[in-house]
């Protein structure tokens, strides 16, 4: 779709990312090629036989292709005309996975389509979401700064997650909480980015150290700031009370809401793998969930970190140049599950090592900074809204995605965008990516 | 608009950029500073498979194989492939219930999960193997897998050849970087363990990859780092197969053994410990049960190599020794006679002998005359060229160090005495500084404190043919592929004695020669044939018990260019002429003639070998052996009714030796001189008197 330069419908798209698209989804198709190859088979056989993993995704890549240029040839007012429509579509698809859903792994977030073929809607709710977001956010009677509508753009983000936490998808529903950063660009109070990122620190803080010893810290530090106050709280008196309330918000936060959650909100198989990660075992023994099952006679099946440690095995035995291209041992012995979907970064690691591995994450950033700078040269809110929902959502992707394979977050089953085999993140991340790319071409029209 | 949050974006690439650097961070630790993983992997990835090559053959002196390599199969089974497996007909081939191959199967899954192949059924015998293959297609997911399993096709030499046994943490340890791995099997006993280093061959190395269940994807880059197996070299040993064969009949039913040495090599030509035991019970899959049998529960000790590995008090064929000596030092000629009445009187308490008469050296070396060879040892104690009989003593011994005894010979089998040739330090313990040659008179016999192998024997019969000089005795003569170990030089080197002039090497012939035509070993002639031999009658005890005399006898012929030395020993068997003098004289012959000839030499044969020796101290002990194995039986039968696992008997600690090294000369010196290791030490006695009691 690139070479048609005279084309009147590429006038304006911004090849970078259309060429930083494609060699990633080529990368893709590789990496599901490594993890899929086997030397005793004939791999052109096979592959001309449609049945791998990757002629498959290589047909999911085609049918992305069709779906881009479609996306480059419709008007982009179409998309404002049409974003909340679209976004009702999605929630009503999420709601009828319910009923006509397909289990897969564990989560019924799946409706069959022919040829075997099944579709996520949770995933392409992604779009959905950023489409009814930037078309919130850019209605002209809307000021940001205003708590009502703050809470109205959260709900709209949040309302799929919900679905997919009934889902069983945590991890997906864990991406809506991205639109955080496309809010914050358009004025979300810092405060609340300080707020959470504080709590996520004081949660990791609980999990690493003693409920006592974090307990003497946190008084240490309250203390330490009243006495480096301890002028400003003469002249005023509530700054005291704030700093005291902060304290024991922290306090009971590490004593009772962190215990809650891993105990009470989370599953035990979720709890151990947080725990896991820093190192720690979790006694499931403890998990209200676990107990309910435990008590109808259910075996629990005590989960471990077998993954993570296939997973960073993989990666550290790349070492500096990695042990090049299908000759990766740990690929080739299939000691990674779940290899060509969410563990598809760790088959990089090996085969290419930490070179391949730093580039490709180039590749990744400077696609994010591009999309970045996209998103500054709209002229319309609803342009920027959304090429900041975009990056949001491939950040938060990359991030969990990459951080969990390497063990700096837990697991979570979501896919590496463009790389991961599967026809449904394909082809979202291709309309995300596309969508921005005929606004961004039709940024001199004024859209509202 | 909210252009004031313009900054924001700042913020955000900020962001981003923090987290691709901790990712960036956490890989460089992962990738480049933790060698862990990339070991971990490893560990992970490759399954290293060792290639076992053939063991070496061992031929003998005509180059037939008679420790050779076969074919063995083990019923193989991936348990998690074998549902749609006929198991009822599969357990009637094996003769095992469905009960046995379900727990069989349950605890290969244990051991070895469901998707490795595991060994149902390790070596199969031929029958088991052409019923099984007939039917594998009836088995899916069993296969039959070839081994390679040691076999003797002439059933003999099995102290000689020796064993193979599995290695244990010990060994490992003792043996590390040699690429020993748990599992493996080794020469335990015998040439397969003194010459291991040879016949173990080169392993091979195979680099397989492995998925995360175990199972093989194929080689690792094709091979390029594989080893090839290098298969062991054969070696040529100088035995005789058919004279061990010959051997080994002849010493049915005995307690004894056999050393015969070509006295111009070294090479032993034949080597019997008798009882022995058919070699290939200890192959196949029987074989910890007949090893456990033959090592734990047989009192006559068949896993005793008894040419090499006990020792003896030599007896009367020592007096060649002393006659040579004697005649050496000067202290005797041919023209001294010694008077004998029936008994010598020198040393007050009279010493026993066969003969009568007036002896000069030969006569009194055919009739083994003890009165002779006493006064001669007399005379060499107490010579005058040394300052005292110290001296003395220590120089008759320079004389017994040469010809091979009192040291170990340095034969290439495992666990070789040394025998013993006191020294005048050790009397002094005994007797005090001043003792008298009569104090150890029986020495001049071969009685006393005086022990040798029966290797050491044959050897000084070589000695004697050779007339001064000798090879060290060794099995094998050559290595295939040369002796790149240098395992065979000590072979190479010619010993020779302390200088000893012809005539005394004549003398001492005419009289062993004398031996045969008229003297004590008259009944061992062999027809055609100048035989030299010496007798030997040994009084033994056995607790206080006085037993039987061991019987001796050694020998060397042809007289002239002598080709074949032996030594014969059967324990507790009476007067050497009646049983060891005639077996080396049929050795003899046929080693010479290649065959017995004649229907009475031929009945000889048939004779000797039905002729039964056991000591009757050792056949109380096998009658009580079998009856206790009876009740054992018989409650294990019992047992077995009530519940179907089989009884598994803890083998106790026991010594393969008994002999007490060190005699106690002091209270009696003579009676206690045939030390063998022949009976049941105290400690399995008592062990078994307790294991009685619970049998019973």
């Amino acid at each position: 779709m690139n070479r048609r330069n005279q084309n009147i419908v590429t006038q304006g798209v911004d090849y970078v990312v259309i060429w930083l698209y494609a060699i990633l989804v080529a990368i893709g198709i590789l990496c599901i090629f490594m993890v899929e190859y086997r030397p005793e088979t004939d791999w052109l056989a096979s592959f001309l036989d449609g049945k791998t993993s990757y002629s498959k995704q290589l047909i999911f890549a085609g049918v992305c292709a069709i779906a881009a240029t479609f996306i480059l040839l419709t008007d982009s007012k179409l998309f404002t005309a049409f974003a909340n429509l679209f976004y009702l579509l999605g929630i009503l698809l999420m709601i009828a996975t319910f009923a006509i859903g397909k289990n897969i792994n564990g989560s019924k977030s799946w409706i069959p389509l022919a040829g075997g073929f099944n579709l996520q809607p949770a995933e392409l709710c992604k779009i959905f979401v950023s489409l009814a977001l930037a078309k919130y956010l850019s209605r002209q009677e809307i000021d940001f700064s205003k708590i009502r509508s703050q809470l109205v753009a959260g709900a709209i983000a949040l309302a799929p997650a919900v679905l997919s936490i009934l889902q069983h998808e945590l991890g997906l529903a864990l991406v809506y909480t991205s639109f955080v950063i496309a809010m914050y660009r358009e004025g979300l109070p810092a405060q609340i980015l300080i707020v959470g990122s504080s709590f996520g620190a004081l949660v990791v803080a609980t999990l690493i150290l003693e409920p006592n010893v974090l307990a003497v810290i946190l008084t240490i530090i309250a203390a330490a700031v009243i006495f480096v106050l301890r002028k400003q709280i003469k002249k005023k008196k509530g700054l005291l009370t704030v700093i005291i309330t902060i304290w024991l918000v922290c306090v009971g936060v590490q004593r009772f809401v962190v215990p809650y959650i891993f105990n009470n909100v989370l599953e035990c198989y979720q709890s151990t793998r947080i725990y896991s990660m820093v190192g720690k075992e979790y006694n499931c023994d403890d998990n209200k969930h676990a107990q309910d099952k435990s008590s109808t006679n259910k075996t629990v099946r005590k989960p471990d970190d077998y993954n993570v440690r296939q997973s960073k095995i993989a990666i550290g035995s790349g070492g500096f140049f990695g042990r090049g291209f299908l000759k990766g041992t740990q690929t080739r012995g299939k000691y990674v599950p779940e290899q060509r979907t969410d563990f598809i970064f760790t088959s990089l690691g090996e085969a290419f090592g930490f070179v391949g591995c730093f580039i490709f994450l180039l590749l990744y950033l400077f696609l994010l900074f591009r999309i970045v700078m996209i998103a500054e040269r709209q002229r319309s809110t609803f342009s920027r809204v959304y090429a900041y929902s975009v990056v949001s959502i491939f950040f938060f992707h990359i991030a969990v995605n990459v951080g969990m394979t390497i063990g700096l977050f837990p697991i979570v089953g979501i896919p590496l965008p463009l790389i991961s085999y599967g026809g449904s993140s394909l082809l979202t991340f291709t309309v995300l990516v596309f969508i921005l790319l005929r606004l961004d071409a039709d940024r001199q029209m004024v859209l509202r | 608009m909210p252009v004031f949050n313009q900054s924001r974006s700042r913020v955000i690439q900020f962001i981003f950029a923090g987290v691709f650097i901790a990712i960036t961070g956490q890989l460089i630790n992962l990738q480049l500073f933790s060698g862990q993983y990339k070991l971990a992997a490893d560990n992970n990835a490759f399954y290293r498979k060792v290639i076992y090559p053939d063991r070496g053959i061992i031929f003998d002196r005509k180059k037939r194989g008679i420790l050779e390599n076969t074919i063995s199969y083990d019923l193989v089974v991936i348990p998690s492939e074998a549902r749609g497996t006929d198991t009822m007909t599969l357990c009637r081939l094996l003769n095992i219930d469905t009960a046995a191959y379900k727990k069989r199967m349950r605890d290969l899954i244990f051991k070895n999960t469901s998707v490795k192949p595991s060994v149902f059924e390790a070596l199969l015998t031929p029958e088991m193997f052409a019923k099984l293959n007939e039917n594998m297609y009836r088995f899916p997911g069993f296969s039959l897998n070839e081994r390679s399993v040691r076999t003797y096709p002439y059933n003999v030499g099995a102290a000689v050849l020796g064993y193979m046994a599995e290695v244990d943490t010990g060994f490992l340890r003792r043996h590390k970087g040699e690429g020993y791995e748990m599992g493996d099997y080794f020469g335990s006993t015998g040439l397969e363990n003194i010459y291991e280093k040879v016949l173990m061959g080169q392993r091979g190395i195979k680099r397989y990859i492995r998925d995360n269940k175990g199972r093989l994807q194929g080689s690792w880059e094709n091979g390029a780092y594989d080893t090839a197996a290098v298969a062991g070299n054969n070696l040529y040993s100088s035995i005789d197969v058919e004279l061990q064969e010959l051997g080994e009949k002849l010493m049915q039913n005995k307690v004894g053994s056999i050393v015969a040495i070509d006295p111009k090599t070294g090479g032993i030509l034949c080597m019997v410990s008798a009882p022995t035991y058919n070699p290939n019970y200890l192959t196949g899959n029987q074989r910890k049960k007949h090893l456990v049998d033959m090592l734990y529960f047989d009192p006559r000790l068949p896993l005793l190599n008894r040419t090499v590995g006990t020792f003896y008090s030599p007896g009367s064929t020592f007096k060649t020794m002393v006659g040579i000596i004697g005649m050496n030092e000067g202290v005797i000629d041919d023209n001294f006679t010694v008077s004998c009445g029936g008994a010598y009187h020198g040393c007050g308490r009279p010493m026993g002998c066969h003969a009568k008469g007036t002896f000069t050296l030969k006569p009194a070396i055919s009739k083994s005359c003890n009165s002779y060879f006493a006064a001669t040892y007399r005379r060499i104690l107490e010579n005058g060229k040394y300052p005292n009989r110290d001296s003395a003593l220590s120089s008759f011994n320079q004389y017994a160090y040469s010809f091979g005894l009192g040291r170990r010979l340095g034969v290439d089998l495992p666990s070789e005495k040394m025998g013993n040739m006191p020294t005048p330090k050790y009397y002094h313990g005994i007797f005090g500084k001043n003792w008298q040659s009569c104090n150890i008179i029986s020495n001049s016999i071969g009685q006393g404190e005086i022990t040798t192998t029966l290797t050491q024997l044959a050897n000084v019969m070589a000695i004697i043919a050779n007339k001064g000089w000798y090879y060290t005795p060794h099995l094998i003569d050559s290595i295939e592929g040369g002796d790149q170990f240098g395992m065979l030089d000590k072979f190479k080197i010619r010993h020779k004695t302390k200088e000893i002039p012809e005539y005394v090497w004549e003398e001492v012939h005419e009289g062993m020669q004398g031996t045969m035509e008229f003297g004590t070993g008259f009944y061992a002639k062999v027809p055609g044939i100048s035989v030299c031999g010496k007798t030997g009658t040994v009084e033994n005890a056995y607790r206080g018990e006085k037993l039987k005399d061991h019987a001796f006898f050694g020998a060397f012929a042809p007289r002239e260019n002598p080709r074949i030395a032996i030594a014969v020993m059967c324990e507790n068997a009476g007067y050497g002429a009646t049983s060891a003098a005639p077996i080396a004289s049929l050795l003899i012959e046929k080693y010479l003639k290649d065959s017995i000839s004649g229907n009475d030499r031929k009945a000889k044969v048939e004779q000797l070998a039905k002729m039964d020796l056991i000591p009757p101290q050792m056949k109380r002990q096998m009658a009580k052996r079998d009856s206790l194995r009876q009740a054992q039986q018989m409650a294990a039968a019992k047992k077995a009714a009530r519940d179907t696992s089989g009884v598994q008997e803890a083998p106790e600690e026991m010594e393969t030796e008994s002999a007490p090294t060190k005699p106690n000369p002091a209270k009696t010196p003579k009676k206690d001189s045939g030390r063998t290791a022949a009976v049941l030490p105290e400690e399995l006695r008592k062990s078994t008197s307790v294991k009685r009691k619970t049998a019973a």
